[in-house]
């Protein structure tokens, strides 16, 4: 660490000093040791992608959400704070928390009742090959391609802060992730994003407080909000009124819907159903967790755990974007339309780069050690979740199934390894083709969005109507995508430069038409195929099917001897009531 | 699931050779030790490092800070203290699905 603080080094965005560097070291030493601790647990194949089936529910809650609360999420939404406001927390509010819920009360005993050990793994045994192929294949490309994106922005993050030439942030960041991985596997990924989660929050959590503290509380930064809202630059800059950065609904901003009903519309089914329930219900990164505990009642508390801290990440995330907004000048420039030089680009500064300056202003050294050791967390966490579940259905779904069956135990867990490695090198080549060509990577994970999107409607057709056959399931899944993707290029800009701008929507707004396309192309195809095609035997549908399942395949025979605070449908039913009160409190 | 593994309640089925407490790995003592680092580092900033008075409005951020990872940290050590993780050994093989090619499996001793 200190040999590579050694290097020449540009100017940086923040002055580290001796002691953030021991704090930045002090993190690097225990997720390794992590990583090492857990490589004596693993003894087999199981072991290692699914961390045996073994992890309390407090752990993989966790995991769960530490997988999500990577680069993207954390950079991303302070930006959206800074930018449009206090609408950013549907993201959460509206776009997480209804998915995670369902996920536990109504997925979970599927995925984890069935014992497949991983959601393409599901496809194939409802849906057989086809179905299977499109699902394995788009993820496992879409996680390389994210991985690599996290690994680009932990690179470039480095960069800004602590002055190392990208191509060694690159590498020693990947470096890392790569041996506590293939150390430990899965135990050591969740072992560490739960650790990560941790960082994290002690990092963001003083950075909002004394960012509140020096805008004079909530009270000042809706004032300071209110008075940048008023001038004439901010109007001249088309800053959202104040009053919809400082509430939530409806929302216009982060929609870019003009009227506020399909606005909220927009928001409530484009984010809140279809892409939300897409993303949360069906994504492997996120349910690989939940299925890495142990029992089905741990299982189905996975997302719901979860969701409790979810709901107050925007608080932290949001608000330190908001502040800065007001108090960090560069920020303040920018949004009045400005273009201030410097940033972690070099390029100009960003809305990207709120949280960083934010950090540069208010807080002293020591306290800044732990803020930047929590970003990089962030951003490992990104990247190791994105691997540990690429991994996975490589090894099982793509390697076992197609290419080599029935081999030894150890031969797949070897495989996992070489999967790990090979992932982690294509990952440097992909952060290293994002720093030249990032509008291309932005479009591509647009583009890989839109296979979430009709997947949720398969699996809940699939789960719940017994009718349904494997040649639907591939043609509605293909059709949804394509669907999707052809609204992309008919919106304004959601492919940039190649959208045709036929229909007159940009931004958020395209997203939420496009996954809605998808999701109704999908549900009405299905429908259609199935009614004229042949369905699978009732007798391979146990534990795939609700109605083909017996229901105490479904719950926990010890559930109910657990108190109410530790069973399932309370807890989502307090989660529940907590994120509404919320909506109606900001 | 035919098999429960309590994580809170010792082995009932001592027979088995596997049970064992997690001991040094367990999650608990990671965060624990690890927050509880920054909170004397932080603390120690607070006390005697350059307290950015400028940066922070006029409070000592650092201090305080410290004293609350310090918290936190006992917190998770004392927890793990109380409650230790028992760790199953065996756990049901996935080898169950027919249509899966077989993974052959060592066996875990059951």
């Amino acid at each position: 660490m200190h040999a590579l603080a050694g290097l020449p080094t540009a100017d940086t965005l923040i002055s580290a000093e001796p002691v953030d560097y021991v704090i930045i070291a002090l993190y690097f030493v225990f997720v390794l040791g992590i990583g090492v601790m857990a490589r004596r647990a693993v003894s087999d194949s199981i072991d290692f992608f699914l961390s045996g089936r073994s992890l309390p529910a407090w752990v993989t809650g966790l995991a769960f959400i530490s997988a999500n609360l990577g680069a993207v999420e954390i950079m991303g939404m302070s930006a959206n704070g800074a930018e449009l406001g206090i609408s950013t927390v549907h993201y959460f509010w509206v776009g997480a928390i209804p998915a995670m819920l369902f996920l536990g009360v109504v997925m979970m005993p599927f995925y984890y009742g069935s014992k497949v050990r991983s959601v393409p793994e599901f496809m194939f045994r409802r849906f057989g090959t086809g179905a299977h192929l499109v699902n394995a294949l788009s993820f496992a490309l879409a996680q390389l391609l994210i991985a690599g994106v996290n690994l680009y922005l932990l690179g470039s993050i480095v960069h800004a802060l602590l002055g190392w030439p990208l191509w060694v942030a690159l590498l020693v960041a990947a470096a890392i992730v790569l041996s506590y991985i293939t150390l430990g596997g899965l135990s050591a990924a969740i072992y560490n994003e739960v650790l990560q989660f941790f960082v994290i929050v002690a990092a963001l959590l003083p950075l909002t407080l004394i960012g509140l503290h020096r805008v004079g509380g909530y009270q000042g930064l809706k004032d300071k909000i209110t008075e940048f809202a008023a001038s004439p630059a901010a109007a001249a800059a088309k800053v959202p009124s104040a009053e919809q950065q400082l509430n939530s609904w409806p929302g216009q901003a982060l929609s870019g819907f003009d009227s506020p009903f399909w606005s909220i519309v927009g928001i409530v089914f484009g984010l809140g159903f279809v892409l939300s329930f897409g993303y949360w219900t069906t994504n492997f990164v996120e349910v690989q967790r939940a299925m890495a505990s142990n029992s089905i009642s741990a299982a189905r508390k996975t997302p719901i755990i979860g969701s409790f801290p979810k709901m107050f990440v925007p608080f932290i995330v949001i608000l330190p974007g908001m502040v800065a907004a007001v108090l960090v000048p560069e920020i303040t420039q920018l949004k009045s339309g400005g273009s201030p030089p410097g940033g972690a680009s070099g390029e100009g500064v960003k809305f990207n780069d709120s949280l960083l300056l934010l950090m540069r202003d208010v807080l002293p050294n020591g306290l800044l050690g732990v803020a930047i050791a929590g970003l990089l967390a962030a951003f490992m966490a990104g990247m190791a979740a994105n691997i540990s579940a690429f991994n996975t259905v490589f090894s099982y779904d793509l390697w076992q199934r197609y290419i080599r069956k029935d081999h030894s135990d150890d031969y797949y867990l070897r495989i996992g390894r070489l999967a790990t490695v090979a992932a982690t090198v294509i990952a440097i080549f992909t952060a290293i083709v994002a720093s030249s060509f990032s509008n291309v990577m932005d479009y591509l994970q647009t583009l890989f969005g839109f296979f979430n999107a009709p997947l949720f409607a398969t699996f809940i057709l699939g789960m719940f109507w017994k009718r349904m056959t494997a040649t639907a399931g591939w043609v509605g899944l293909s059709a949804g995508t394509l669907s999707a993707v052809l609204v992309a290029f008919l919106s304004k800009d959601a492919f940039g430069s190649l959208s045709l701008g036929v229909i007159p929507l940009g931004g958020q707004g395209a997203a939420f038409v496009a996954a809605s396309a998808a999701f109704v192309v999908d549900i009405v195809l299905s429908v259609v195929v199935s009614l004229v095609t042949e369905p699978k035997p009732v007798s391979e549908l146990r534990g795939l099917v609700y109605s083909e399942t017996p229901r105490e395949d479904l719950v926990d025979p010890e559930e109910h001897k657990l108190p109410w605070f530790r069973r399932t449908l309370p807890l989502a039913g307090v989660s529940l009531g907590m994120v509404i009160v919320l909506n109606f409190l900001f | 699931m035919s098999e429960k593994h309590d994580l809170d309640a010792p082995g009932t089925d001592g027979e088995q050779e596997g049970r064992h407490t997690a001991g040094a790995f367990d999650i608990r003592n990671f965060i624990g030790a690890l927050l509880g680092l920054y909170g004397l580092i932080l603390l120690a900033m607070g006390i005697f490092g350059d307290q950015s008075l400028d940066k922070t409005g006029g409070v000592n951020a650092n201090l305080y800070a410290g004293i609350a990872l310090v918290v936190v940290s006992a917190f998770f050590i004392g927890w793990a203290r109380i409650k230790p993780i028992v760790v199953p050994e065996h756990v049901e093989p996935a080898g169950d699905d027919p249509t899966r090619p077989a993974p052959k499996r060592r066996s875990t001793g059951h």
